[in-house]
């Protein structure tokens, strides 16, 4: 292909004109962009949103941010899903659908990646932003910066995603983006290019989350705070971000092989010059079994805090869980090579992983039971997130049963990349990943806002997904067992038939519980006066998060709080030492806003664009541009300022619903 | 006692550093160990796919390698004498350790890059096979560290001119230092897996 200096290779040709399906998302996306532009205009509102959100490096907000990003990103994964679902029940009665095969290959591949990166991690990254530096005492996170750095770059990652529609193409290999098939000779448009860098970048933004996370655990515990003291959402973070800092650079150095392959010619995964394409399948998924992890264990935490809260109980096991939770995090290292066991690495290796991936489910289990000996014989109130965690405990164990069955080798030469892995997988993340992180929206969103949401449409929302689910999934698994493999864009089979029109049924079930879910929280801001939480303990919670205002003041606890036990705040309830107002308070120390990590974010988007395109002037003046902004920041040294003694008591005042204290002189 | 204790005790318990800077720093050299514990692994699979090109006894210049390594050894104790100078605030004697540490740094660049082009020039560059491939890798990987590593130092100049021996000057000096005697540990590795029995 012709390269020019200005455009790399890029030409008018990489807009889609000629795809109604396409420019119709495509006019959609700018639409809804300029309804925001206007609307921020219009409302005067674009130095709020500057000097509230896109520079603010207060966890909580970005927190929320992460979640919006989840949100709107769960609704183009879950548009893929739908495009998929109808084009299979549609084309396997001998029509062609309306997806053209390779059109079809990239749905599947932008729903996976999407689902994953840009909606599953964001949401659970989102979650832990909001409540863990609550849950521990503190004020902030260790590196605030680094946190505001890592959202934009996750953020710039799903942008590049979005691009991919407009400009150009999505990669079709799948969304691990095996070779041969992802290398140039197969892949020789910009698709898997776009892949690999929004992979990348929104993957060091991950890597610092780990980094900066790890350390406030460590480091920014309230005084008397022990580990084994933590709330199990902090002891699931902590896991899950060790799992993050080991896993992480996998997938870094796995991509960079892959681009090195692309961009140099190099022969990492070729099929000639001496690649090997299995040590990519390895190395991936060497990253991708942690990173299963890395989505659920926090999930594990959520159900722990809303299992104990709810039943009105300290946690069953507090103990065991946090073991069993270790466990998991080492084992998941060991098991990654049960994702191809018909690779042919023969009975004894196949066995040994076939083995330690049963063995995981052993503290998965033990889980499962103190969950259930929680509410045993607890007053289990049935609010929302107690629906989705028992939702979870019953699909959950579903799924796990039929992982363990495809952990016995023979048995997944069958079934490995069958329809059945699809449902199993589905049924694990859907199951695990997306109830918990409903479960935590609905919990903490009060936290987080200031106004509960609305419960009645929670049920709706939990229901919806509940049913659909099953209405989706179980006829995949059936597929599956009678043959039907993954990624067809078109079937033959009249028999099949019937089962795919059901799970293209049970999808649009799916989509009611998330338009239930879009429309809860708008009618929730609207009512927000009528949902208001005044107290900052909504739920009679047990953890520290619920010991401050809600929304918390920037600040989170104009007293840093002392912990004495497991479920410090019922404690201090119990004793009469819940915090109250105090005749007067003292200076906080707290990190300044900054711009940089937007500014990097957005000049990130640009090097992913320009390397994706090979517009090499643009690449190199990001790049340099970004190093530059770093250097830059790091030539200001006076990143924190007091707020004085009267603004923590006039804010403490107003939460206290009093007014406020005599300010002395 | 209450369960509120008045803030003065821990005004400073979140925002003044208390380790948590070298903390941080730490848990990323730890991930940097994975990064380079992946590639050594892709170097280790691909070694013997030589596609028909030179194997690594036709290609490595042991005593090249053997100053290159020399180089990096020395400015790892050369960053330990400028660290011993910031302890005792000398800072003219810091400027002289780093500098040397630069100079030896920069050696060790130039003559990689060096090498790097005498290979391509024969036609022995990362695209002639799989060996290759994972060899530019895991050495330029390397080498990018180590190039990153003085682009920091020269901050650092600027920032010790400017600010002098402050505590944040301090804690910096400490992680560049973690970083840099990282990259030799990283090196022995290369040199030994790479280089040494490449060329037996
Ligand atoms: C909301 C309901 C969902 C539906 C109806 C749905 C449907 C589908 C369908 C039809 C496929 C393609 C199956 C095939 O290869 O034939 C698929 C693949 C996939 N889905 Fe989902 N999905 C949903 C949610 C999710 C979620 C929440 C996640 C992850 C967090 C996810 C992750 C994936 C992945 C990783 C693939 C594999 C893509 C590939 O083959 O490369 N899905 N899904
Ligand atoms: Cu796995």
């Amino acid at each position: 292909m012709n390269e020019s200096f200005l455009f790399g290779k890029l030409t008018l040709d990489a807009i889609p004109f000629h795809e109604p399906i396409i420019m119709g998302a495509v006019g959609g996306m700018v639409l809804a962009g300029l309804a925001v532009v206007g609307a921020l205009t219009y409302f005067k509102a674009w130095k709020l949103l500057w000097d509230e959100w896109l520079t603010s490096v207060d966890h909580k907000k970005i927190g929320i941010m992460y979640i919006i990003l989840a949100l709107v990103m769960l609704l183009r994964g879950f548009a893929d899903a739908l495009m998929m679902r109808s084009q299979q029940a549609i084309a396997s009665a001998g029509a062609a659908g309306y997806l053209p095969p390779e059109h079809f290959d990239q749905v599947f591949t932008a729903h996976g990646v999407i689902m994953i990166f840009f909606m599953a991690m964001p949401f659970v990254i989102g979650l832990m932003n909001i409540v863990m530096p609550l849950q521990i005492g503190a004020r902030d996170v260790a590196f605030p910066y680094l946190n505001s750095l890592s959202f934009w770059l996750t953020a710039a990652g799903a942008m590049l995603v979005n691009i991919s529609l407009a400009i150009g193409e999505f990669a079709h290999a799948g969304w691990l983006a095996y070779p041969p098939l992802s290398e140039l000779p197969f892949s020789p448009g910009v698709g898997v290019d776009y892949y690999i860098w929004a992979l990348q970048i929104s993957g060091i933004g991950t890597l610092l989350t780990g980094v900066n996370f790890i350390t406030t655990i460590l480091k920014m515990r309230a005084p008397g705070m022990k580990l084994m003291h933590m709330p199990i959402f902090t002891w699931t973070t902590l896991c899950a971000n060790m799992l993050i800092v080991a896993a992480f650079p996998i997938l870094t150095v796995t991509l960079a092989m892959l681009g090195l392959d692309r961009y140099f010619g190099m022969h990492f995964f070729t099929h000639d010059g001496g690649g090997n394409p299995m040590m990519y399948v390895n190395l991936i998924w060497a990253w991708g079994h942690p990173e299963v992890y890395i989505l659920v264990i926090p999930c594990f935490g959520i159900y722990s805090e809303v299992v104990a809260t709810f039943s009105g109980k300290s946690l069953f096991g507090y103990k065991s869980m946090v073991y069993a939770t270790m466990c998991i995090t080492v084992l998941s290292f060991i098991v990654w090579l049960h994702h191809f066991f018909t690779m042919g690495s023969g009975a004894k290796v196949n066995a040994f992983f076939g083995i330690t991936t049963m063995i995981i489910s052993i503290p998965t289990g033990v889980k499962i039971f103190n969950w259930l000996f929680t509410m045993y014989r607890g007053r289990v109130r049935l609010e929302v997130p107690v629906l989705w965690t028992i939702g979870f405990i019953i699909t959950f164990a579903i799924g796990g049963m039929t992982g363990v069955l495809m952990a016995v080798p023979p048995a997944d030469f069958v079934l490995h990349n069958s329809l059945f892995l699809i449902a199993h997988f589905h049924n694990a993340i859907i199951g695990g990943v997306v109830f918990g992180v409903m479960a935590g929206f609905s919990y903490w969103f009060p936290k987080a806002t200031g106004f509960k949401l609305d419960p009645f449409l929670g049920k709706v929302s939990f229901w919806s997904w509940f049913i659909g689910f099953y209405i989706a999934f179980m006829p995949i698994y059936a597929l599956g067992l009678m043959g039907m493999t993954r990624r067809l864009a078109h079937v033959d089979n009249p028999v099949w038939h019937a089962y795919l029109i059901v799970a293209a049924v049970g999808a649009v079930i799916i989509g009611v519980g998330i338009a239930a879910t879009v429309l809860q929280v708008v009618l929730s801001i609207v009512r927000r006066d009528k949902l208001k939480d005044t107290t900052g303990d909504p739920w009679n919670g047990r953890t520290l998060e619920w010991a401050t205002s809600s929304p918390p003041a920037f600040y989170n606890f104009a007293n840093v709080p002392v912990v004495k036990g497991i479920d410090a705040f019922w404690t201090m309830k119990q004793e009469g030492k819940a915090p109250k107002l105090e005749p007067s308070y003292a200076k906080i120390h707290m990190p300044k806003n900054t711009g940089t990590g937007f500014i990097i974010g957005i000049l990130s988007i640009g090097l992913g664009f320009a390397l994706t395109w090979h517009i090499w002037w643009m690449a190199a003046g990001a790049f340099l541009a970004m190093v530059g902004m770093t250097i830059w920041h790091s030539f200001d040294e006076h990143r924190d300022w007091f707020v004085p003694s009267e603004t923590v008591a006039r804010t403490e005042a107003l939460h206290f619903g009093v007014k406020a204290p005599e300010v002395v002189q | 006692m209450t369960a509120i204790v008045k803030d003065r005790e821990f005004a400073h318990a979140d925002h003044s550093d208390a380790g948590k800077t070298p903390l941080g720093f730490w848990i990323y050299l730890m991930s940097d160990c994975v990064l380079f514990a992946s590639i050594f692994a892709g170097f280790v699979v691909l070694r013997d796919n030589l596609n028909g090109g030179p194997a690594g006894r036709e290609l490595f210049d042991l005593s090249f390698v053997a100053v290159e390594t020399g180089l990096l050894l020395v400015s790892s104790l050369t960053y330990g004498m400028a660290m011993i100078a910031a302890n005792a605030g000398n800072l003219r004697t810091v400027f002289v350790w780093l500098a040397l540490t630069f100079l030896c740094g920069f050696g060790f660049v130039s003559m990689e890059v060096h090498e790097f082009g005498k290979l391509i020039a024969e036609g022995a560059g990362p695209d002639r096979s799989g060996f290759l491939s994972g060899f530019f890798t895991l050495v330029g990987t390397h080498g990018l560290h180590v190039t990153s590593g003085l682009v920091w130092m020269g901050v650092m100049f600027v920032q010790l001119a400017l600010r002098g021996l402050t505590a944040v000057n301090r804690t910096r000096l400490l992680l560049l230092s973690l970083f840099w005697h990282f990259l030799d540990i990283v090196w022995i590795g290369v040199f030994s897996i790479v280089y040494l029995m490449g060329a037996a």
